[in-house]
């Protein structure tokens, strides 16, 4: 433990202090909007796969196994360095001239699209976790198919998908930093960028640990208390 | 298009799969088998194992990997005077990330076996590490199959952000392919046919795992008995 001495001032320094601060805002606005994305395109998708027509299936079943099995790096690189070369000449200008942040936009859209996979995954499992005598008591007591889903199952489903939909959402905030490879200054990237300007990185990530692990416990501590408040009795599931 | 890029640096390409391999065998195994360790722990009575594995499993969950790869990659220098080198630092690095993840499908797995099987076990006289070792371990292992296996796909698609230390493994000998040969569409979509077909293999084969698994079924050979994939309602 020789020859390093520690700076913790890089951290709050006046050209450092703003860019770490400012990666840690686009850490949480870049996963929040990739999580919106992922909510929409991940629901779509899940619903795809149980619904009884065989088109449906495979679409959802080939988006998911094409988003899945490829590392999110690599998405990155497609999306960022692929796409606009794979457009016609004049979206391609349009693209470079028009977009103001473009390696913000693509990793909104491949962090989003990734995730829906695996939301997709999560919507699946529970929708088939439902018990089918659900839907049949709910019938059999009149209601409408629409009328069903709307008070029966859907409250239903929507508590067993939240704890998954937690943890999903965590790893899309913890796959947010791989943005920094296609130049997102967030909070890993700025952690990075001061540590090959000050040669400080021991204090630069200890940092951005810390920003990962208590906004990590916050959404944990707050989703676990959506949980107690929404439970219902009787419902099976949760662990105390 | 220009395929033929692909031909022209296959060798140096296979290389990077090679090293690929390498780094995610690696940190499988390593990584289980910490991660075992650390799943007993985290079902452990006694406080002094119980709170630091759980510490250590939530520190390492809570964390993005790429700034565990930073973290080891900063540390060694500090700690040992010296850098341990890209590949090194690296493998460290996904050992101790992976670990945390593999104990907890180990305590997943442990959990799920009953507890007369334990108590079973002491009424008959045997040790805790004897009702582990024989009774629960291989029945747990069964049931830990199928997530392993997914796992050991996430680690095989993890190795990727080896790139960010320069370290040239698959993804790394693409971009530098592309540096030199300007064809980002060809070489880019090549990889991610690669990483697709690995693994989509690794991925069948964990469904199949857990059909079989489900219905009780060999794992290999004969029949699964009966439709086991629930339907939607």
């Amino acid at each position: 433990m020789l020859n390093y001495n520690f700076d913790w001032s890089v951290l709050w320094r006046k050209p450092y202090g703003e860019l770490l601060l400012n990666g840690i805002f686009t850490t949480i606005h870049l996963s929040l909007l990739a999580w919106g994305l992922a909510l929409v395109v991940g629901v779509l998708v899940g619903v795809f796969r149980v619904l009884p027509n065989r088109l449906t299936r495979f679409v959802g079943f080939s988006y998911v196994q094409l988003f899945r099995n490829i590392p999110l790096l690599l998405q990155f690189f497609i999306w960022y360095f692929v796409l606009p070369l794979l457009l016609p000449r004049p979206a391609q200008i349009w693209l470079y001239r028009n977009v103001p942040d473009l390696p913000y936009l693509m990793s909104v859209v491949g962090l989003g699209l990734y995730t829906a996979s695996r939301v997709a995954e999560q919507v699946r499992a529970g929708l088939a976790s439902c018990p089918s005598g659900l839907y049949e008591a709910a019938s059999a007591t009149g209601l409408s198919t629409f009328h069903a889903y709307r008070y029966v199952i859907l409250p239903y489903a929507v508590r067993i998908i939240i704890p998954p939909f937690t943890a999903e959402f965590l790893t899309c905030f913890k796959n947010s930093a791989l943005a920094m490879t296609i130049g997102v200054m967030e909070t890993t990237g700025a952690s990075y960028q001061i540590d090959s300007l000050t040669y400080h990185g021991l204090e630069t990530t200890t940092a951005a640990s810390l920003v990962y692990i208590s906004i990590t416990l916050c959404v944990v501590l707050f989703m676990s208390w959506i949980e107690k408040r929404v439970w219902v009795h009787g419902m099976i599931g949760r662990r105390s | 298009m220009d395929w033929n890029v692909i031909s022209r640096n296959l060798d140096f390409l296979c290389g990077g799969l090679f090293l690929t391999f390498q780094l995610a065998v690696i940190s499988m195994v390593g990584g289980f088998l910490l991660g075992i360790i650390l799943g007993m722990g985290r079902l452990s009575s006694r406080k002094w194992i119980f709170v630091p594995t759980t510490l250590y499993v939530n520190l390492f969950r809570s964390l993005p990997l790429i700034l565990v790869i930073f973290w080891f990659y900063f540390l060694a220098p500090f700690l040992i005077g010296r850098s341990l080198g890209d590949f090194l630092s690296v493998i460290i690095a996904f050992v101790a990330f992976e670990a945390a993840y593999f104990a907890e499908i180990v305590r997943g797995g442990i959990q799920s076996i009953s507890k007369g099987q334990m108590e079973a076990g002491y009424s008959v006289g045997l040790r805790y590490h004897q009702i582990m070792l024989h009774i629960v371990l291989p029945q747990a292992l069964r049931n830990m199959v199928p997530p392993i296996v997914t796992q050991c796909v996430i680690i095989f698609q993890d190795t990727s952000l080896a790139y960010v230390i320069g370290l040239k493994e698959f993804l790394r000998r693409v971009s530098i392919t592309d540096l030199r040969e300007f064809r980002s569409v060809e070489l880019y979509l090549f990889a991610a046919v690669v990483y697709l077909f690995l693994c989509s293999l690794g991925a069948a084969l964990s469904s199949r795992l857990e059909r079989r698994r489900s219905t009780g079924a060999p794992w290999f050979g004969g029949r699964s008995k009966g439709k086991t994939l629930l339907m939607a309602p």
